[in-house]
């Protein structure tokens, strides 16, 4: 029988972990992320959690070690924040570029100067370029199920490649709710034993991390990027076929609500989103057509799909909680990218709201879809980005 | 009387920014006493605040330099040695202080310190040693005893700790001294003496962590920690300090090291003046 759980996402991220059967944990404490990894130092030492457990010295160590334990052929799981995930830039690359399919969550949390331990997600986005595919979350239920499934995809020989799992800091990671917990069997059905393609053996000795001479290594990259370009068809499907396990569908790369016949359309990312359908409800009662767009994957960027979206929609409002300096908003960035090549493209909007762990509530979304809406009569946007609330 | 007006009465408020307080720390913990011993040292020395600077990263006494009235930088996990490093080379008129735990400075940062003490820049690196990483909710780290029970270790610690004063002096530093924050008098007589010696100083805390560290390791109150110290503890000054680990029943304290040797800044400067002789020798 499935369990129910009531626990905070962190906590169901330590179990989801044990559910993955992962084999080899390297770890360092960071707010907000260190009650994952205690609960599995917790569950590992029990003896509930047949895994090893790394207490390492920094997070540069604990991506080392996680390169080191998946290369060797271990279902490997690490997690961070914020500047434990900076730091760990230099190996992301060498775990993507190994083709090692580690598994990540990050508790989305501000950078300093000055310290803030508060939800922005411009940590996580900002390790874009680093080859590793990028999910994110809504709710606990989603973050079990995606970590599940980020192995399912990630072990996939045409894929092949690291996932982080993004969970907003204290508005999910410290947060309860009701989580169905699969029996574990099942989760061995549609998650199998790893079998890599490839490990570090003596008896068959390979070498890692050799000199890669101009002559291939643009092949190599040419592979990654294939290899982000079959996620986008994976995915989704792996959503369904979880789905088909055990009752939850995510929207697999993009999450919509009431799109279909919406002339307004916002764009979000994690909890936002969850706002978002309570601002289109609302929305929408009093005579709006809008929708919601959560955007649960950012690499491989969907922009398939938001092209689908800018079909019919006549905007797009985009609510950012993270800033790429000097440009825009990342999700506002991408959007516009892929609609470059479009003919006929909605008009697009960016908010930057939520910044350091700035509260975006329903109500926050309703004013934004009210501006958005106002400048979608009027046929043209006023500004290309918006402050939401600051103070000035 | 406000608040702020009842701090500035204490004489050491200058040092302080009173906007700040009260400050994080736990009831017990050893870092308002560290603090303390600090200013005072400050204060006895009659220190030019304006050219006085305090580093600290990541940690409970990582709030330390945002206490303290003068020029000083919370800077990120483990990084407090280089920055630090960078500033006195900058401005080598400075006189710059680390405030940092254990983790900090021996985990994420312990390369930062290794190289500091090797190179002999003038620094005073001070370590509150709590055995944890208190500031996360107590997880194992550098200086975890064995069998020690932390949240990543729960069923005891199999990682051998560190015996930092050991660490220091084989580094290179010129000054290394251990205390508890039950040795005030003593602290900030150490803390003065590392102030006023040039090269890479080091005085390692030990510091009380009664709310995380001690209530898993089942060691009391706050007082009865500052008690167990007054117990074990033993002042052997010029102590070997390789023979000096920290056991259940043992802390030997006391100056370990206090030695002479050229300063990373000043064979910089002689290097200086070397090479500019020999340039204008043609």
């Amino acid at each position: 029988m499935a369990q129910t759980v009531i626990d905070t996402a962190n906590h169901i991220a330590a179990y989801a972990a044990k559910a993955a059967r992962v084999q080899v944990i390297a770890a360092y404490p960071i707010t907000p992320q260190t009650s994952i990894v205690e609960r599995i130092a917790e569950l590992v030492e029990s003896g509930e959690f047949d895994a090893e457990y790394i207490r390492v010295e920094s997070e540069h160590s604990a991506m080392a070690a996680c390169i080191g334990a998946a290369a060797a052929g271990a279902r490997t799981f690490t997690a961070t924040a914020a500047h434990g995930l900076v730091l760990m830039h230099e190996p992301m690359h060498w775990a993507s570029g190994s083709r090692l399919p580690i598994v990540m969550p990050v508790a989305n949390r501000a950078l300093g100067p000055g310290w803030n331990i508060w939800a922005d997600s411009t940590d996580s986005m900002s390790q874009r370029d680093t080859g590793w595919i990028q999910f994110y979350c809504a709710d606990n239920q989603e973050v079990f199920d995606t970590i599940i499934q980020a192995y399912k995809l990630c072990e996939n020989e045409r894929i092949l490649l690291p996932a982080m799992v993004c969970l907003e800091a204290f508005i999910l990671t410290h947060t309860y709710m009701p989580v169905k917990i699969p029996d574990q069997e099942k989760i061995d059905d549609f998650l199998p034993h790893y079998k890599p393609n490839w490990i570090l053996d003596v008896s068959n000795p390979l070498s890692h991390g050799n000199i890669l001479s101009p002559e291939w290594y643009m092949e190599f990259r040419y592979m990654m990027q294939e290899s982000m370009e079959n996620a986008k068809q994976l995915i989704p499907e792996i959503d369904k076929e979880y789905s088909k396990h055990f009752g939850f569908e995510h929207g697999g790369l993009v999450d919509k609500y009431k799109c279909d016949d919406a002339d307004l359309i916002l764009l979000t990312v994690g909890t936002i989103g969850s706002e978002a359908k309570v601002a289109v409800d609302n929305l929408r009662r009093e005579g709006l057509k809008i929708g919601s767009a959560r955007i649960r994957v950012f690499r491989p960027f969907p922009k398939e799909e938001i092209r689908k979206l800018a079909e019919n929609a006549q905007m797009f409002a985009v609510i950012d909680r993270g800033i790429s300096f000097g440009m825009e908003g990342f999700i506002a960035e991408e959007t516009k990218a892929s609609l470059c090549s479009q003919n006929d493209r909605p008009l697009i909007a960016g908010f930057i709201a939520g910044l350091g762990g700035r509260d975006v509530t329903f109500k926050t979304i309703e004013k934004i879809a009210k501006k958005s809406a106002e400048w979608m009569q009027r046929g043209r946007i006023e500004k290309e980005t918006v402050w939401v609330d600051l103070k000035e | 009387m406000t608040v702020i007006q009842e701090f500035e009465k204490h004489p050491l408020a200058k040092y302080l920014r009173a906007e700040r307080f009260p400050h994080i720390w736990c009831e017990g913990c050893g870092d308002g006493i560290i603090l303390h011993c600090f200013v005072k040292a400050l204060d006895d020395l009659a220190v030019d605040i304006d050219k006085f600077v305090v580093v600290s990263g990541i940690g409970c006494i990582g709030r330390a330099a945002g206490y303290v009235k003068c020029d000083s930088f919370h800077t990120t996990h483990g990084r407090p040695i280089a920055l630090a490093t960078g500033i006195k080379l900058a401005n080598p008129k400075l006189t710059v202080a680390v405030l940092s735990g254990d983790g900090d400075l021996f985990a994420i940062g312990g390369n930062h310190f290794i190289h500091a003490a090797r190179r002999n820049v003038d620094l005073t690196v001070i370590c509150s040693n709590n055995f944890n990483y208190g500031m996360t909710g107590g997880q194992s780290g550098p200086t975890t005893p064995l069998d020690s029970y932390t949240t990543t270790t729960p069923y005891g610690n199999i990682e051998h700790p560190f015996n930092l004063v050991h660490l220091a002096a084989a580094a290179g530093s010129v000054y290394v001294a251990r205390w508890t924050v039950l040795h005030v008098r003593r602290l900030a007589e150490s803390i003065k003496k590392a102030l006023r010696k040039k090269g890479f100083k080091f005085i390692e805390v030990i510091s009380p962590c009664p709310e995380i560290y001690g209530r898993r390791n089942k060691l009391g109150k706050a007082i009865d920690i500052m008690k167990l110290y007054r117990q074990i503890s033993e002042i052997r000054h010029g102590y070997d300090p390789a023979k000096a680990e920290i056991t259940r029943e043992k802390i030997v304290v006391g100056e370990f090291i206090d030695i002479e040797k050229p300063t990373y800044g000043e064979l910089l400067q002689k290097q200086f003046i070397k090479i500019q002789q020999k340039l204008s020798e043609g």
